[in-house]
Order: structure tokens, then sequence, then C-alpha cells
């Protein structure tokens, strides 16, 4: 759908104001990132310092939290990888009994409020005697990760055909060999879309985490600790642009990857 | 699939066996879900139903031990004016912020969809995907440094000469407060800028799929502005606003961290949740609060269904 016609001022105006809405306070934590301003939230800044992005650097307490949480996240997603692709490929291929049962539960934990994963895991936790560790955050994770990488597989399988498989399987190749040299490159980039996506859902997530993790810190949590009490404002401001930048980069590296698709495409009439 | 194959047997064990999974396709498929039913099995339905059971007994007020026995006296609990005010607190919350989510995202997704050219459509694109996958708590934050006391928005008040506009509205019984940081204004405002992308997507699908002539059609049959909006637009929009507000509806029920951070202190859901399995300890009090985003979101879906917001997704 588009026009030719102008839109009416009301419209680009509301539009407009919608988009600095959601990008102003993004652009704010730019800015927050340089003040020298320590003890409060001072409008305009100050006077502006590269002071900050050394101390940041030198914190031992934010890297051990930014190495806890890749590693969980290269765990999880390593886990929902292979669960998610095996029940894609099931569900994909054929059916059997409880099929619709089995796509209903791979959804459910991203479904339901994350305050329930949470704290269903750890009440399950406290009735089994588990003790908190780096595993039980896994647990959690690798919970909700499965259905992104299920759902990313599950649509490239449905797409691949299964006489592939039988040809490959017919000229004599054993299982593994039909795996490596036929059905994963079909699904590989599938499978990374859905690994990066679980990832980024990983390093980011903070409700679950909060139930499952003890005393350990993820990066989420300790940006959590000092949202609740402020101890080092200008470290969380450098820790904030820090994150905002991992986020940014991908997106405009994708949209400019899939920019010229499309207008080949036609889309612009 | 038969079992005298041209290519004769495999030598070595797991080649073999492999094999014979292979020939079996019913083996097969039950080897490729065991996985997922363990997993899920037991580590995601095995905790649920845990805590759901946990709701149906109830705590020794004195003792402060869980008695085991059947009772629904935890639920009895919710109803209590105390309790019950979480919920409604945070239905209405859900409420407003997918009400005021729909207003604001229908002329960013329109104007996006139909107006938006080369540049301005980059613009729109970042402006939706960049909110959206930033980190949530980064968000936030950002909106820490906005509603703080010394921060940009009172600043912006002071120099349009409009801070009596601003104290005037956190002047305002209930919504308002000393300050916009701990108010349910300022709550709300959180809520609706973390969720409104999530409204915006689907609402610019559908309305992506809109057919421009059939709006000129409307016009050029002598329909006013405001006519083919109600008449044609929005009819046509509806489905990808209902599966907007399934996002902004769940995510508002279930969230603690915004109220906590900025807000008047007074809980929801789930909040209330929090507290009473930690500090208060009452695990059958919390499992009771769990049921009741799962009953209401339940009802949502199903209503949701019936409005084919399914197919907008």
């Amino acid at each position: 759908m588009h026009s030719d016609t102008k839109a009416p001022l009301a419209l680009k105006l509301s539009a407009i104001g919608g988009l600095v809405f959601l990008l102003a306070p993004i652009a704010l934590i730019f800015l927050y990132a340089f003040t020298t301003e320590e003890k409060s939230y001072q409008f305009p800044p100050p006077g502006l310092t590269l002071k900050w992005l050394g101390v940041t650097l030198g914190r031992g307490d934010v890297w051990q939290a930014l190495g806890l949480s890749l590693k969980v996240a290269a765990i999880s997603t390593s886990i929902a990888l292979v669960l998610g692709t095996l029940t894609a490929a099931a569900v994909a291929r054929s059916r059997f009994f409880g099929r619709e049962a089995i796509s209903l539960l791979v959804i459910l934990p991203i479904a339901l409020p994350g305050i329930i994963t949470g704290i269903s895991l750890r009440s399950a936790f406290a009735l089994l005697d588990i003790p908190f560790s780096t595993w039980t955050i896994v647990l959690g994770h690798a919970t909700f990760c499965i259905v992104v990488v299920y759902n990313n597989a599950v649509a490239r399988f449905r797409r691949t055909s299964g006489s592939l498989i039988d040809a490959a399987m017919d000229l004599g190749a054993d299982g593994v060999q039909t795996f490596r040299l036929v059905i994963l490159p079909n699904i590989g980039t599938a499978l990374l879309a859905g690994g990066m996506l679980a990832f980024a859902l990983s390093f980011d997530e903070v409700i679950v985490t909060t139930f499952t993790a003890g005393n350990q810190s993820t990066l989420p949590i300790w940006m959590l600790e000092e949202l609740v009490r402020p101890r080092q404002r200008p470290v969380t401001n450098v820790v904030a642009m820090a994150v905002v930048l991992v986020t940014v980069l991908p997106i405009l590296a994708a949209y400019y990857l899939t920019k010229d698709g499309e207008n080949t495409a036609g889309s612009e009439k | 699939m038969t079992d005298h194959a041209i290519f004769p047997p495999r030598a070595g064990l797991v080649a073999r066996g492999v094999d014979w999974v292979i020939r079996h396709p019913r083996m097969f498929t039950f080897l490729m879900i065991l996985p997922i039913v363990l997993w899920l099995g037991i580590v995601y339905i095995g905790a649920l139903i845990a805590l759901l059971m946990q709701s149906f007994f109830s705590i020794d007020e004195f003792s402060g031990v869980v008695k085991h026995e059947f009772t629904l006296s935890t639920y009895a609990e919710l109803l209590r004016p105390s309790n019950f005010d979480i919920i409604a607190r945070t239905v209405v919350m859900a409420g407003s912020v997918t009400l005021a989510s729909a207003v604001l995202a229908f002329p960013i997704a329109y104007f996006a969809a139909r107006y938006a050219r080369g540049k301005w459509k980059a613009l729109f694109y970042i402006g939706v995907m960049l909110p959206l996958w930033s980190s949530y708590l980064v968000k936030v934050y950002a909106w820490k440094l906005v509603l703080a006391k010394e921060g940009i928005l009172n600043w912006v008040f002071a120099k349009l000469h409009l801070t009596w506009a601003l104290d005037g509205i956190l002047s305002l019984p209930v919504i308002g407060g000393n300050s916009l940081s701990v108010s349910y204004l300022g709550t709300f405002i959180v809520f609706v800028y973390i969720w409104l992308p999530y409204m915006i997507i689907p609402v610019q699908a559908s309305l992506e799929r809109v057919p421009g002539p059939l709006l000129e059609a409307a016009s050029d049959l002598g329909a006013t502005p405001r006519q083919s909006f109600r008449m044609v637009l929005f009819p046509l929009a509806l489905p990808g606003i209902v599966a907007g507000s399934i996002f902004t509806f769940s995510l508002t029920l279930g969230d603690y961290i915004i109220p906590q951070i900025i807000g008047s202190g007074r809980l929801f859901i789930g909040q209330a949740v929090y507290t009473q399995q930690g500090t208060a300890g009452n695990i059958p009090l919390a499992a009771a609060f769990t049921v009741v985003p799962i009953v209401l979101m339940g009802f949502y879906l199903w209503g949701a269904r019936k409005m084919g917001a399914f197919d907008a997704l």
C-alpha cells in the first residue's frame, strides 16, 4: 500500500512525534555516557569527559558479569540449537500422536509471562534442593531459547524437499553423511538466524534470571542492581551505551544488507 | 523403506545402529522428540505443575509453615481488598497501556506503510527496530534519566515556561505524585514506551496489505476522511491491533521490574509474586497470584482468536 498524494499534516506530525518518542531516550544514553556529573541525572550535563570510558574498562565486576552472560548465552544457545532442530525436524517431517501438543509445549515458555517460568523453576529448585549455579541459569535460558530456534528451523524444514534426503540415502550415504552433506547445508542459515536470536534473547534476559541466578551476576542483573540502588552512575551510563552499540550495529548491518534486494524486487513502484 | 536394501549392511556397530533407526521411521521420530519431551516435560511442565499444586496449599498464619493439604483458602485470600486491589490495578494498567499503544502506534504505522519512501522508510524502520531490539533494562534506565527531577523532561517544561502544567498534572489524585518517576503516570509512560514497537509491527503489517485504491475509492464515493477511516481503514487494521494488543497486555500483566523502578511503590501482580515467594516466604499465595495472568491471558487469547488476530501475526 502506498500513495502518491502527500500525507495530511496532522498525520505527518504525529508520526514524526512518535518517532522522536521512540528514539530520543536512546539518544540520551549516548549523551549521559560522557557527562561529568556523578551524583545525579542532571540535564543538561555540566561538562563532558571521556574519563568514565577508561574507568569502566578497568572494572572487574563489569567484566565478570559480561563473561558470565556470554558463557550462559553460549551454552543455552547450543542446547537450544540441538533440541530445537530435532523437534523441528520431527514436527515438520512426520505426523505422530501428540504432534500438536509438542508445538504448543515449545511455545509455552515464551507465551506465558517470564515471571511464571522464573518462579516455577525457583520453587522446583527449592523442592529438589538444587543449589543455584551457572547451570540453574542455563536451565531457565535454554527453556525459552528453544522456541526461537524451533520457529526458524521448522519453517525451513517445511520448504526443504524430503526427497533430497531419500536420494542421498539411496545413493549410499549413511545417516551421519546425509546429515553433514545434505541436511546441514540446507538448514544452515536458518540455524544461524535462530541461534543469533536465541543468543540475543539469553544475553538480555533478566526476569527469569533473577529467580535462578542466586548470588551470581549476569550483565542484566548487574544493570538491575544499579537501577534499583544506583551506586556508580557514571559506570552504569557507559555500560548502557556499550549495550546499545552492541545491538545497534547488527540492526544497521541487517538493514543495509537486505535493502538492495528490496529495491531490485520492485517495491519502489 | 525395506529391510532388503540394495546395499549390503554397513560395517560397524554405530553405522548399523543408525541405519536400523532410519529404517524404522516411528523409532526415528520417537528418538527425535524424546529430548524435548524430557527437557520441557521435566524442567518446565514439571516445575509449572509443582507450582500450581502449591496454590492449593495454605500457609499457617502463626508458624509460617506450608500446610500440605488441599484447600481453596489461598484463592479466597486473593479476594481480600489488599490483594484484589493489586489485581485490579494491574489489569487497569495493562488495559490503558494497550489502548494508548494502539492510539500512538496507528499514525506511525500508517505513515510508514502509506507515505514513507526512501530515506524516510529507512528512518521509520530503524526507529521501530532499534527500541525493539535494545536491551530492556537500558530502555528502562533511559527513562530514569528522562523522568528524573533534575532530568531533561523537567528542563524542557521549564524552558517552555510550562512547569505549572506539569505540576498541575502531578497534583491530580491517583495518577499523580511527587514527581513523574514516582507516579502511576510515570509507570504508564514507560510501559507504553517499552511495548510500543510490539504494537507498531503487526499494525503496520496489516496496513501494508490494505490496497491504496480502496481508500481512494472511498473518498471518490464521497466519504469524508473521518468516514473512510471509521468504515474502511480501521476495520481492516483491527486484526493487527488485536494481535499487537496480545503482546502489550500480556507483557504488562507479567512485568515486575518497571513498576519497581519507576512507580508509586504500590504493588503490581508481578511484584506481589516476587515478594510473596521471596521475603514473605508465602509460596502458596505467590502461586495463586501467578494463576491470575494465566487465566486472564487464556480468555484474552480465546477472544483474540475469534477476531482473527492470529492470521495477522
